[in-house]
């Protein structure tokens, strides 16, 4: 019979991250990132955080408002440039940050959920993001040594997803979640919507239950857009 | 003189059929406008989408469906999502055919320089450093000469790398250039744009043939 992996609500999910610890986070941009548990964070106050996300949020939404409030220690991520504070407490040297190719960060969480502990890559070779690192020539070409990464917890945020864990992303939303979710020593999802197991079509799963630990409904859902652009609905070739 | 519409028209014609092709932020994204009548390409953007179609009408705007650029879009028949694994095995699997990317700095060697500048704000690399590493032709689109009116086109970059030895062709607001065997050649000159302008414009050495054709925009 299926596990069951629900908790009751955003506190259960979060319960026993701790101050220092690190943390995967899900999303691009603002685009699927788990909202209700960053906001549990921001509420608990936990800090010393190393979180790991492609973005680290705008001022006010996403890991903006860990940043706000500097419960997080580092950073690590592919791109952070749509956050002032952010940029302030790097400038100052309060938070230390790691940028990573984001196709790296990508493998890298992907190796270490699957047990890889490292990796050749193309990517960074003969750049400052090589340096220290292992070369390897494969077919005439050089490749970096790049290490897994795991996390304390990994928090994705998934569409729908059932009882035992099983989780169905919606559009682009899924991007970095996936492979997250299997890097985390205990992986949290949160929802948009729980159903029952039996509900969801084995076939069309995106991540397997076994991966999760914890899942619950979110109460509710700003699904904030960070670039809206539109076409003039009378001409849709324009775009 | 081309302005950065008329540069993406000139990319556009890099364009093959049947090609897979991501687009950097920036002039490369307006490339997704300009496909020749008649072309079938299949745009990928990095966060997880191949099949990219326009902007969205209002009504038709969703959080969940955006570009790597963080912009709304639209997803044409036939397309499909997948994670951010996936999309980079696309790419350094060389998947991709075409990758087509801004840049503040290239070098006669093909080296590109577009993430850092020393002392200023760094924003991070995204996945730049992953694509010019693995497609099989990297593009760039961008000004001949910076904004303080300095070449772009160097013997060595200046500024921290993004990627190495990777870079076939550029096209400027003055020149279609190509990169070969360490240096620059001249493949074609904006209309209304001199050998000898684009010349004075390129730091870096520069091959010109005995004719040089005017872009056909």
């Amino acid at each position: 019979m299926a596990l069951d992996k629900t908790v009751r609500d955003v506190q259960a999910a979060c319960r026993g991250i701790e101050d220092g610890m690190t943390v995967m986070l899900g999303g691009f941009g603002l685009c699927g990132i788990p909202e209700c548990s960053i906001g549990e964070l921001a509420r608990t106050g936990v800090k010393d955080l190393t979180c790991i996300s492609n973005n680290a949020g705008v001022d006010d939404f996403g890991l903006g408002l860990l940043l706000k409030t500097r419960q997080i220690k580092k950073m690590i991520a592919s791109y952070v440039g749509e956050n002032d504070e952010f940029e302030r407490q790097m400038l100052s040297g309060e938070l230390d940050v790691d940028l990573i190719p984001q196709g790296s960060l990508a493998e890298r969480c992907r190796a270490g959920g699957a047990g890889i502990p490292a990796f050749f890559t193309p990517a960074g070779y003969g750049t400052e993001i090589a340096e220290g690192k292992e070369v390897r020539e494969f077919d005439g070409k050089p490749h970096i040594l790049e290490s897994a990464l795991t996390a304390d917890f990994a928090i994705v945020k998934a569409w729908k997803g059932d009882t035992a864990g099983n989780l169905i992303y919606k559009a682009t939303a899924r991007n970095f979640n996936p492979a997250m979710a299997t890097a985390g020593r205990i992986t949290i999802a949160e929802v948009e919507e729980l159903v029952p197991v039996g509900e969801l079509d084995p076939g069309q799963i995106h991540t397997p239950g076994i991966f999760v630990q914890r899942i619950f409904q979110g109460a509710q859902y700003e699904r904030r857009i960070e670039q809206r652009t539109v076409a003039p609905a009378s001409n849709e070739s324009k775009g | 003189m081309l302005d950065k519409i008329g540069i993406a028209k000139r990319i556009a014609q890099e364009l093959e059929n049947g090609t897979y092709v991501n687009l950097g932020i920036g002039i490369p994204t307006l490339v997704a406008n300009l496909v020749p009548e008649g072309m079938n390409v299949e745009f990928q953007s990095e966060n997880g989408i191949l099949g990219m179609g326009p902007f969205p009408t209002d009504a038709d705007v969703d959080a969940d469906l955006i570009n790597a650029g963080k912009q709304t879009i639209t997803a044409l028949p036939g397309a499909v999502y997948f994670d951010s694994a996936a999309s980079f095995a696309m790419i350094r699997g060389r998947h991709v055919q075409l990758t087509v990317l801004g840049a503040m700095e290239v070098s006669q060697q093909g080296d590109i320089a577009n993430w850092k500048i020393p002392g200023r704000l760094v924003k991070g690399m995204g996945g730049a450093m992953d694509l010019v590493a693995s497609a099989e032709n990297i593009v760039v689109a961008m000004m001949h000469t910076n904004k303080h009116g300095e070449s772009k086109l160097l013997s060595s970059c200046s500024l921290p790398l993004t990627g190495v030895a990777c870079v076939k062709r550029i096209v400027t607001n003055l020149a279609v250039l190509d990169v070969k065997d360490g240096v620059f050649h001249l493949v074609e000159r904006a209309p209304g744009v001199s050998v000898q302008d684009i010349q004075a414009a390129t730091a870096g050495d520069l091959v010109v043939p005995a004719e040089v054709p005017e872009m056909q925009i």
